[in-house]
């Protein structure tokens, strides 16, 4: 395996970068300044690379809109941003024979300050805290043009934005949501704990996931750079030929659609890696925590089908920029080819959002009823079967499209049989209440207000991919309040659940109970009030995207509005929780406020550089709550040699490493 | 999904020794509270909501959608019902008692609990997609868009020139373009109309296509929704039972005025229907609109236009969406020149 | 770092954050707002709306567009602009000059005149300010017989569907906007039709895809507020 047991190794023959760190002063080392100016730059050259080849296109002589430029812009300045940022550096040093960065130096490097929070990291949980502040900032941005997509729509007939400026809203809101909390949880919660709930030390490509990261500010700003240009008309499913037709904002949409899907195929390729490979001795499958699980299966979709999307997104940039023809049905392209390779990649996607949802409630709720989870294995299989079954369903998106009317029962089939894994996730969770003690901290209250939430929207999924009933539901408000239940009671409740239950770890400090209380139930009772009567305006006849509406659907969608902006006031609350706790209360943590039986809870917070001191070896799942005379979870100072021998042992062996090391 | 699990769990009173005294039968309890609830909700759903979901009645198509979506919220009440009842039942009976800082018992699993679920839950889930396709093959593939190739077509008699006899079947085809609907009527001349207006009582079969981006024809009331793709023929079918009117919207995102496209459309008596067909065909003959308008086709292709003679475009050798789509400003003339055939 | 500095660096990004919130609400998002609106009012139950496309336009953005412009009838100036108001449950003589050649209609359905009142629309041909034939009532103009249509005025919501007749001249079309009657060749429309009792916003569009250099001519023009789109206000 690629655990570097000789850190010592690593030593350069002469002064670089792998001698310890304080030396340089900030600005002088590559971070985001560097960045910036790189993607300045770049931009710049590819502004004039793209005029120089395409300003006497015949398209864009007669349009007055010229996508080359824009979109090589772009692509330079993405490249910029990462050269400057010292992406490429290890890369440089590879070819020309110098020593890499050492992995383990940067852990121990023991650095004061935030400048590392800038910089291009190979710390695991340093990642984990970028993500985080960045998940938070686009998180924030999205919800802003919430508030202005629901302002719009308090009156049928008044409007304060032209149809343009509202389509742009709109895409613009629905983009940077379901492109950036993709990783949500996987960012600022998996890079953090994955290795330390597997018993690892780092991570296996620790370059790989510092990219995925960084990729993420870039495609941010490529996004807004939209709004500049207009925005793009097509929300966020990119319909061809209307995105043909679109004017230069769609550039912006595909350019960060695809470099967010280039820094979640990085990231998901890097944790499968990690899982499989980095356990530590004992931890056995049948070990992992469920929260371990779901970035497993997560990261197989992630790396199985934002391919696809990638692909996608580049043929529509072709389209657009040297006129080819993928979508055009005129020349004998193919809309429907954009709405397959799209919803290919979009169903996976939305369990991609998902998912990770399961997988922290899993552990808040076994934590919090200090009980073992319920049916383990059950849960493990609903986890692996929601995501193999992802890649079936994807065409219940497009049952009335004119879709050959074979594959409809077929597809409404692998739709409903989805619902069961899913309901796996609820037996578990309902398996675990069962006698069980509750505490109703913060993180449980979101967790059981992920359950509440993620009923309504999966039961009003079953309903949807019933076909005749689908017929009046697609495209409505009622597939709107389906996927907002979903995703946004499902994920991003958990992901609020997992931040006040893991932030003590991540950061050494408590976010404050009672804001968090107050956050919770503002939250929840908003969140309902919103989107509960969105299924009946959906049903009551009002599609999707409209900023025009049937007068007597206003009364509802007022009230949806008045309670989004509570809503918003909500999530407010929140981002004053957040920064008052880091910034000036910063009450310290315990090492383990939760008393979970959990790897991650056993080493100080926040971790020692290194996680852990030494490899732990694993001895018993983190659920053994109750279980009489049950052994810790790990021995975190295993004697000497049992490490080695549990290496010498599994070698040559891949998956079920460190079974025979149980001490 | 499924039942309660509790409710089939035989051992649920006995169960790990508890502290003092007799463990109250929750699986008992729970299942005595989910009945008369689940009972009052199906009650309810069925004889006060049913009548007054949506779509509606006015087809059908939408008949057979409004007993659909009843027939799966009755089957979904239950399945909510438990869950929520479950969850506030653990929330009151089973929160950690102040000052307790014990665990819980130490339950792994339990064999036929999760047997029962996983049955329970395929059976629903099955039951749900057998219902499905039933509704689906009849009538006519409820509404929806089948493509080119319809495998559920209604019954009815495919005639050139329609009349209000038994079962001929009208031919509708709906034209989406940035940013109307307009209707085609080709049993009538190939006339045009922005108004749309079917028969009662009689099949109707939509052929929906698009001239630009993909639009959706989404007839609310009647419960009728197809894309319309460029160059696709997207058939649907309904079957009108009730006189009124019914509003069509565009249901796809097609550009700026998306919101904005849509239009009332109205079912009158089926004689009523063709004196207004025969008498638009009539004005729109007389006017020389019906001469103008390009033969009547499935799909309608925006690069040709068979009157002018000649293929569209070409400016620097290319054409349709690489060039000025129109014939556009040639060397030395200003913009928009006019072209003569 | 000290409470002190904290404090003041979070104030320092809130301010940022809520300044560049601001600014794309208000330059980007609320830009419809840069649009003038031009108000007409009665005079004896009846409002004289005029209107002229012309094949450019005096903005600096898009200058080489199509575009519609309204007359101020304050001023009789022609202004860039979409949007106009009129009083509702009125009768509304439209008057629209069509400066611009032809471009065949995609769906030459929209030949037809509909919704104005007696169905058809006064037609008269110009050139430089000289008529070159009588003015007929026409109900449709064969935008495929003869490329003969300039641009359409629809207000879909009211049935509204009026083609605008190209100028049939062989003179040079106008070429500074905007444009004037001796400035080129134009065609003179003439329509009625009656203004809805309830107030509103009514959207109105040209059906002609003369977006140049997008796919099959869509976008450009006819999808920008300002230029071949817009809106009725209806004030009651």
């Amino acid at each position: 395996m690629a655990i570097e047991t000789q850190p010592e190794k690593a030593q350069p023959s002469g002064a670089g970068p792998a001698e310890p760190r304080p030396e340089k002063s900030w600005w002088r080392r590559p971070a985001v300044h560097t960045g910036l100016i790189g993607a300045v730059i770049g931009y710049f050259l590819g502004h004039l690379l793209g005029n120089f080849l395409s300003s006497g296109y015949a398209q864009n002589l007669l349009s007055d809109s010229n996508d080359v430029p824009i979109v090589l812009g772009y692509a330079f300045a993405t490249i910029g941003w990462l050269a400057g940022l010292g992406v490429f550096n290890d890369l440089l040093r590879t070819t020309t024979g110098k020593p890499l960065r050492d992995v383990h130096q940067e852990e121990d490097g023991g650095e004061r300050g935030f400048a590392k929070y800038f910089r291009f990291t190979l710390n695991h949980k340093i990642v984990g805290i970028q993500y985080l502040y960045g998940m938070i900032a686009y998180f924030l941005t999205g919800g802003l043009f919430a508030m202005a997509i629901r302002t719009e729509l308090l009156s049928p007939s008044y409007h304060i934005m032209g149809p343009e400026q509202y389509l742009m809203v709109v895409g613009e809101h629905s983009t940077m949501m379901i492109m950036m909390m993709s990783s949500v949880i996987l960012g600022p919660l998996g890079q953090y704990f994955a290795p330390l709930l597997i018993g690892s030390k780092r991570m296996a490509f620790p370059r790989l996931e510092a990219l995925g990261f960084w990729l993420t500010p870039a495609a941010y700003f490529i996004l807004l750079s939209g709004i500049l240009f207009g925005g793009f008309p097509t929300g966020w499913t990119g319909y061809e030929p209307l995105a043909l037709q679109a004017k230069q904002g769609m550039d912006a949409y595909y350019f960060a659609f695809g470099l967010m899907g280039l820094s979640m195929i990085c990231a998901g390729f890097n944790m499968i890696v990690t899982i499989i490979n980095y356990r530590a001795p004992g931890m056995r499958w049948s070990r992992l925590p469920m929260f371990v699980w779901s970035m497993f299966v997560v990261s197989f979709l992630q790396v199985l089908a934002v391919p696809v999307l990638v692909a996608a997104c580049y043929m529509g940039l072709m389209d657009r920029t040297f006129q080819t023809a993928f979508f055009a049905n005129q020349l004998g392209g193919s809309s429907y080819l954009w709405q397959n390779l799209f919803w290919f990649f979009g169903h996976p996607e939305v369990y991609i959002l998902a998912l990770p949802g399961f997988g922290v409630i899993s552990e808040i709720v076994a934590t919090f009823c200090r009980k073992p989870l319920f049916a383990y294995k059950v849960a493990a299989a609903g986890m692996v079967g929601v995501g193999l079954l992802s890649f079936f369903v994807w065409q219940h998106h497009l049952f009335v499209s004119g879709i050959n009317p074979d594959m409809r029962p077929l597809f409404m089939l692998t739709t409903e049989l989805i619902s069961i894994p899913t309901g796996f996730i609820f037996l578990v969770g309902l398996g675990t209440f069962w006698k069980a003690k509750i505490r109703f901290s913060v993180p449980m209250l979101f967790a059981l207000a992920f359950y509440f939430n993620f009923l309504i929207g999966g039961i009003s999924g079953v309903f949807l991919s019933d076909v005749p009933a689908d017929v009046t539901e697609h495209g409505s408000f009622f597939v709107m309040a389906h996927f907002h239940y979903t995703i946004m009671g499902g994920l991003i409740f958990a992901f609020f659940a997992g931040l006040y239950y893991w932030m003590p770890k991540m950061l050494g400090i408590s976010l404050n109970e009672t804001l968090g209380k107050v956050h919770f139930w503002t939250m929840f009772i908003f969140f309902n009030s919103t989107f509960l009567p969105l299924f009946a305006v959906g049903l009551l006849g009002m599609p999707r995207r409209v900023f025009e509406y049937a007068d007597n659907l206003a009364g509802i969608n007022q009230w949806s509005s008045i309670s989004s902006f509570l809503l918003g006031g909500s999530i407010l609350i929140f981002l004053i929780n957040f920064v008052m706790s880091t910034l000036f209360w910063r009450v310290p943590a315990p090492a383990n406020p939760w008393r979970s039986r959990s790897l991650e809870w056993q080493v100080s917070s926040p971790p020692p550089p290194g996680n852990f001191e030494r490899v732990p070896v694993i001895l018993s799942d983190p659920y053994e709550y109750g279980v009489k005379d049950a052994p810790p979870v790990a021995d975190l100072n295993p004697p000497p040699g049992v490490v080695a021998a549990a290496y010498a042992g599994v070698a040559t062996t891949g998956p079920g490493a460190g079974t025979g090391a149980e001490v | 999904m499924a039942q309660n699990p509790a409710a089939t769990d035989p051992g649920a009173g006995g169960h790990a020794a508890a502290s003092g005294g007799a463990e109250p039968r929750h699986g008992l309890r729970l299942l005595l509270m989910w009945i008369p609830l689940s009972a009052a909700a199906i009650l309810i759903i069925w004889f006060v909501w049913y009548p007054h979901l949506p779509p509606g009645r006015m087809s059908d198509a939408a008949s057979g959608q409004q007993f659909d979506i009843a027939v799966l919220a009755v089957t979904a009440a239950p399945v909510v019902i438990g869950v929520l009842l479950y969850m506030i039942y653990a929330i009151v009976v089973w929160r950690a008692r102040p000052g307790d800082e014990g665990d819980g018992p130490p339950i792994h699993g339990h064999t036929k609990v999760q047997a029962w679920w996983i049955i329970i839950t395929s059976l629903v889930v099955l039951w749900a997609f057998a219902f499905g396709t039933y509704q689906l093959a009849q009538p006519g593939g409820a509404g929806g868009g089948q493509g080119p190739s319809p495998i559920w077509p209604l019954h009815g008699a495919q005639t050139t020139a329609w009349s209000p006899s038994s079962n001929d079947m009208l031919q509708v085809q709906v034209i989406g373009q940035q940013w109307a609907f307009t209707y085609r009527f080709p049993q009538f001349g190939g006339m045009e109309s922005t108004m749309l207006e079917l028969p009662n009582n009689m099949p109707v079969e939509f052929h929906v296509t698009s001239l630009d981006v993909i639009h959706s024809f989404w007839a609310y009331q009647l419960g009728v929704k197809a894309d319309a793709n460029p160059q696709v023929d997207n058939i649907a079918y309904v079957k009108p039972h009730q006189l009124g009117s019914f509003v069509v919207r565009c249901n796809e995102l097609c550009g700026f005025w998306h919101a904005a496209m849509f239009n009332y459309g109205r079912v009158v008596t089926p004689t009523a229907f063709q004196g207004w067909a025969r008498s638009l065909q009539l004005k729109e003959l007389r006017a020389g609109v019906l001469a103008a308008l390009p033969p009547y086709a499935l799909t309608y292709d925006p690069t040709v236009i068979p009157q002018l003679g000649r293929d569209i475009v070409k400016v620097a050798g290319i054409t349709g969406a690489n060039g000025y789509y129109y014939p556009g400003p040639q060397a030395g003339t200003p913009h928009g020149d006019p072209v003569s055939p | 770092m000290s409470v002190l500095a904290r404090a003041a660096a979070l104030s320092v990004a809130v301010l940022v954050v809520v300044g560049v919130g601001i600014f794309v609400a208000v330059y980007y998002v609320g830009s419809k707002s840069q649009l003038t609106n031009v108000a007409y009012t009665a005079s004896n139950g009846q409002v004289n709306v005029v209107l002229q496309e012309d094949p450019q336009n005096n903005s600096s953005s898009k200058p080489d567009w199509v575009s519609y412009f309204v007359q101020d009838p304050k001023t009789h100036h022609f202004i860039h602009t979409t949007l106009f108001s009129i009083p509702a449950h009125v009768k509304v003589n439209v008057t629209i000059y069509g400066y611009d050649g032809c471009t065949p209609l995609r769906n030459n359905f929209w030949s037809r005149v509909q919704g104005t009142d007696g169905g058809t629309i006064n037609v008269q041909q110009f050139n430089k300010g000289r008529p070159l034939g009588p003015a007929r009532n026409v109900s449709v103009i064969n935008s495929w017989a003869h490329c003969s249509v300039g641009h359409t005025f629809a207000i879909p919501s009211l049935g509204l569907f009026v083609p605008v007749a190209s100028p049939n001249a062989s003179a040079t079309l106008c070429g500074s906007s905007p444009c004037t009657p001796s400035s080129g060749p134009y065609s003179l429309v003439k329509f009625s039709f009656t203004s809805p009792s309830h107030g509103g916003t009514f959207r109105w569009q040209c059906f002609v895809p003369c977006g140049g250099g997008f796919i099959d001519g869509n976008n450009g023009p006819m999808g920008t507020l300002g230029y071949m789109m817009g809106e009725m206000q209806v004030v009651s």
